[in-house]
C-alpha cells in the first residue's frame, strides 16, 4: 500500500494553496456573511485548472482525477466551505456531461464549463424529498418532436447562478412499471426555466441554494442527456462518486481549518501564565482532532483513488461522507468549546466552521441515508 | 525575434520555521538542514518578468539556481509557473560560498547553457539579503546591469526585426532614475515591477516534462580557488547572539526625590526633555 501523494498532486496542493491563500481566503467571512456566491471567480478557477479538473484536456480541462478533485476541495474548504460546494455542484452537474453527453454535447458544453466561463448545476431534490429519487414529480414529455419539461425542484445548489442545469424528470415507466428518468441539459435563458425562492442557511452560505421551476420547457431531442432512463444512472452515479466525494473533501477541509484554528488558539492564547496548549485538556481536545482529521482524510483520498482506478467506491464514498461530516460537526463544537468565550465571537471563524460543517449533513444525503447505504452494502457482503 | 532569458533564483528557508534555525559554529554559515524552503519571493517577479518579455516578443526562459540537490524541488516549481527549461548546479564543492563565489558559479553555468540576452534576479535574498549577487553576476558576465528595477519597456528595432535595447526604471529612495540599457544585461527587479501569476494545475502536469539539466563541477568550466567555501573572501568572524535582556533599577525616596532622580537619569541617557511652550500660552 502507498499512502503518499505524487510529487505532481502535492505541487498541485502548494499551487492551489497559494491561490486560495490570496484569492478566498480573505473574502470567506465577507461571502459567508452577506451570503454572496463569488461567480467571478469561477474564470480565474478555470485559469488554475481547477473548474475542469477531471474533464480531459481535449475539451480544456486539467485531464486529472478524483484525487486532484479532492485535494482542490479540501484546499477551498478550508477557508471557504460555502466557495467548496459551489466547486462541488459545478463539477456535480460535469459528470453526467461527460458520462453520457454526445460528442457534440461534449464539444458544446465542457469547454465553457471546464474554463468556468459557465457554471453548472444539477437538480435532483424536489420538494417532496431528495431521497426519493426515483420518486421524481417532475415531467418530460415528448410533443411534436420536442421535449416539454414541467416541475419544481429545491434545495438546488447554484440554482440562481448555474448556467448549464441538468434535470433529472420522469419521462414515463418501463415494461414493469417502474418510473423511468431521463436527464436533460438546460441553458439557463431557456423559456420557462427560472430560478425561484432563494433560501437562508445557517452554513455553507456563500453558496446559492434554491429552487428552480421549469414551466412548460421546450428542448429539443439534442438536449437529453443520455438516453430515456439514464436519468437514474446518470443522477445516481453522479450523486454517489461526486457529489458525496465532494462533500467528503469540503469536510475535510472544515477538518483542517478546525485543526489549525485550534493549534494557532492553543499556542496563543495564555492562561496561568503560559499557553493553554500545555494544559492536557487542550492537548486531549487537539490530539481528538487531529484524529478525526486524518481518519478522514484516508477515507476520503482511499475512495478517491479508488474512483480513478474504476473501481466501484459508492459505498466508500458513502463511509467518508458519514464519517468526515460528523468528525466536522464534532470538531467544530469541540474547538468552539475550547476557545471559551472568543469560540462565540464571530470575529473568530470557528462559529462559520460550526455552520458549515452542520449544513454538510444534509447534502448528498444525510447520516441516515449513508449509514442505510453503508448498512445495506455491509449486510449484503460488499 | 526572439529573446533567449535566464532567471536567477535562490531557495531560501520558509519565515514559518525561521525559529528554528540555527548557525554552524565552525564553519559560521547557516544550517539548513530540515528546514523547508520556499522560493525567494522577490525571484517570482523576476520569472514574472521574463515569462512577459517571452509572451510578448517570443523565446526561452531558462531558470537556474545553485542549491543543494533539493533545489530541484523549486526549479519544478518555476518550471510549472511557466519557465521553459531548468538548471540545477550542485555540488559538494559549491558549498559553503559567499556571494562572490555564487556568483562565479552561477555564471560559469550560464555560460556553459549558452549566450542569453537577458538575465533577472530578484533585488536581494530574503535569507541573506546582501543584494550584492546580481552585480557580481553582471561583471563576471561582461554585461550591462541595473538593480532594483521597477518598470520595463522593451525597444524593438524594427530594422533588425530584435530587441537590442530596453528602457527601464530603476528605484531610488525619493523617486526613479530612467535608464535604456543596450542588451544583454542583468537585471535585478524590484517586487513594484509586476504581480506574478499564479501556477495552474496544467502548469504542474507540464513541469515533469520540462528538461531540468543537473551539473556538478566537473560538468561546468570553473577555476576551483573561486568556488565554494575556500573559494569565498568574505569569511565570517565571530557568530553571537546580542543580549537583550533588561535590567530593572528602584528607586527610593519621597515622590519629589524620585521624580528628580529619574529626571537625572533620563538627562544623562541623552533624552530631552524640554517642554515646548503651547501656542495656548500653557505651561
Amino acid at each position: 500500500m502507498n499512502f503518499n501523494f505524487t510529487d505532481e498532486q502535492e505541487m498541485l496542493r502548494k499551487a492551489v494553496r497559494e491561490f486560495v491563500e490570496a484569492e478566498i481566503a480573505p473574502k470567506a467571512a465577507e461571502w459567508d456573511e452577506k451570503d454572496e456566491c463569488p461567480v467571478e471567480l469561477f474564470p480565474k478557477m478555470g485559469q488554475m485548472g481547477i473548474t475542469g479538473i477531471f474533464v480531459p484536456e481535449e475539451y480544456g480541462g486539467a485531464g486529472l482525477g478524483h484525487v486532484e478533485r479532492a485535494i482542490c476541495l479540501e484546499e477551498i474548504s478550508r477557508h471557504s466551505a460555502g466557495l467548496g460546494i459551489a466547486l462541488m455542484t459545478h463539477h456535480l452537474g460535469t459528470d453526467p456531461i461527460l458520462k453520457f453527453g454526445t460528442p457534440e454535447q461534449k464539444e458544446k458544453y465542457l469547454p465553457d464549463i471546464a474554463s468556468g466561463k459557465k457554471i453548472a448545476g444539477l437538480s435532483v431534490t424536489e420538494p417532496g424529498g431528495g431521497s426519493d429519487f426515483m420518486g421524481q414529480k417532475a415531467t418530460g414529455e415528448l410533443k411534436d418532436g420536442k421535449w416539454v419539461i414541467n416541475g419544481r425542484k429545491c434545495f438546488i445548489t447554484n440554482s440562481a447562478v448555474a448556467d448549464v442545469d441538468l434535470w433529472i424528470v420522469n419521462t414515463g415507466t418501463n415494461e414493469k412499471g417502474r418510473p423511468l428518468l431521463s436527464t436533460f441539459i438546460i441553458d439557463k435563458d431557456t423559456p420557462g426555466h427560472k430560478p425561484g425562492r432563494k433560501e437562508n442557511k445557517l452554513g455553507l452560505r456563500g453558496s446559492v441554494t434554491g429552487e428552480i421551476i421549469c414551466t412548460d420547457v421546450e428542448l429539443g431531442p439534442e438536449q437529453l442527456l443520455g438516453k430515456v432512463g439514464d436519468g437514474a444512472k446518470a443522477g445516481m452515479g453522479a450523486i454517489g462518486e461526486v457529489g458525496r466525494a465532494g462533500m467528503a473533501a469540503i469536510s475535510v477541509g472544515v477538518l483542517g481549518a478546525c485543526l489549525e484554528l485550534a493549534v494557532k488558539f492553543a499556542n496563543e492564547r495564555i492562561l496561568y501564565g503560559k499557553p493553554i496548549a500545555k494544559l492536557q485538556a487542550i492537548q486531549f481536545d487537539v490530539a481528538e482532532t487531529r484524529v478525526e482529521y486524518e481518519a478522514a482524510r484516508l477515507l476520503l483520498y482511499r475512495a478517491a483513488s479508488m474512483k480513478d482506478a474504476g473501481i466501484p467506491c459508492a459505498n466508500e464514498f458513502s463511509i467518508a461522507k458519514y464519517y468526515a461530516s460528523e468528525a466536522a460537526c464534532r470538531a467544530a463544537k469541540r474547538i468552539m468549546d475550547m476557545m471559551g468565550g472568543y469560540g462565540v465571537i464571530n470575529e473568530y471563524p470557528i462559529g462559520r466552521y460550526l455552520r458549515d460543517a452542520q449544513a454538510i449533513i444534509p447534502a448528498g444525503g444525510t447520516t441516515h441515508i449513508q449509514k442505510m447505504i453503508i448498512g445495506a452494502n455491509t449486510l449484503a457482503g460488499k | 525575434m526572439s529573446l533567449k532569458i535566464a532567471v536567477c533564483i535562490k531557495p531560501v528557508p520558509d519565515p514559518d520555521y525561521y525559529d528554528q534555525i540555527t548557525i554552524d559554529p565552525v564553519r559560521k554559515t547557516i544550517t539548513r538542514a530540515g528546514i523547508p524552503t520556499i522560493i525567494n519571493p522577490v525571484d517570482k517577479n523576476a520569472l514574472e518578468a521574463a515569462l512577459q518579455i517571452k509572451e510578448q516578443v517570443g523565446g526561452t526562459v531558462t531558470v537556474i539556481t545553485m542549491a543543494p540537490p533539493n533545489g530541484e524541488e523549486s526549479l519544478r516549481e518555476m518550471l510549472a509557473m511557466g519557465a521553459d527549461e531548468a538548471c540545477l548546479l550542485t555540488d559538494r564543492a559549491f558549498g559553503g560560498a559567499d556571494t562572490l563565489a555564487t556568483s562565479y558559479t552561477l555564471a560559469q553555468g550560464l555560460k556553459k547553457l549558452g549566450n542569453f540576452d537577458l538575465v533577472f534576479t530578484g533585488t536581494e535574498s530574503a535569507d541573506g539579503a546582501t543584494s550584492q549577487v546580481p552585480s557580481q553576476l553582471a561583471e563576471w558576465l561582461g554585461m550591462a546591469h541595473l538593480w532594483n528595477v521597477s518598470e520595463i519597456k522593451l525597444k524593438e528595432d524594427q530594422a533588425e526585426d530584435k530587441v537590442q535595447e530596453l528602457q527601464a526604471k530603476m528605484k531610488i529612495e525619493n523617486g526613479y532614475i530612467e535608464y535604456e540599457v543596450k542588451l544583454p544585461a542583468v537585471l535585478a527587479v524590484s517586487r513594484d515591477l509586476n504581480t506574478p501569476r499564479f501556477t495552474s494545475i496544467m502548469g504542474v502536469m507540464k513541469a515533469k516534462k520540462k528538461p531540468l539539466t543537473v551539473f556538478t563541477v566537473n560538468d561546468v568550466d570553473v577555476d576551483r580557488t573561486l568556488i565554494g567555501l575556500d573559494g569565498s573572501p568574505t569569511k565570517a568572524g565571530a557568530v553571537f547572539t546580542p543580549s537583550l535582556s533588561r535590567k530593572g533599577e528602584r528607586l527610593t525616596g519621597d515622590l519629589d526625590e524620585v521624580v528628580e532622580q529619574l529626571l537625572q537619569k533620563l538627562r544623562a541617557a541623552g533624552i530631552n526633555l524640554e517642554i515646548k511652550s503651547s501656542s495656548q500660552g500653557g505651561r
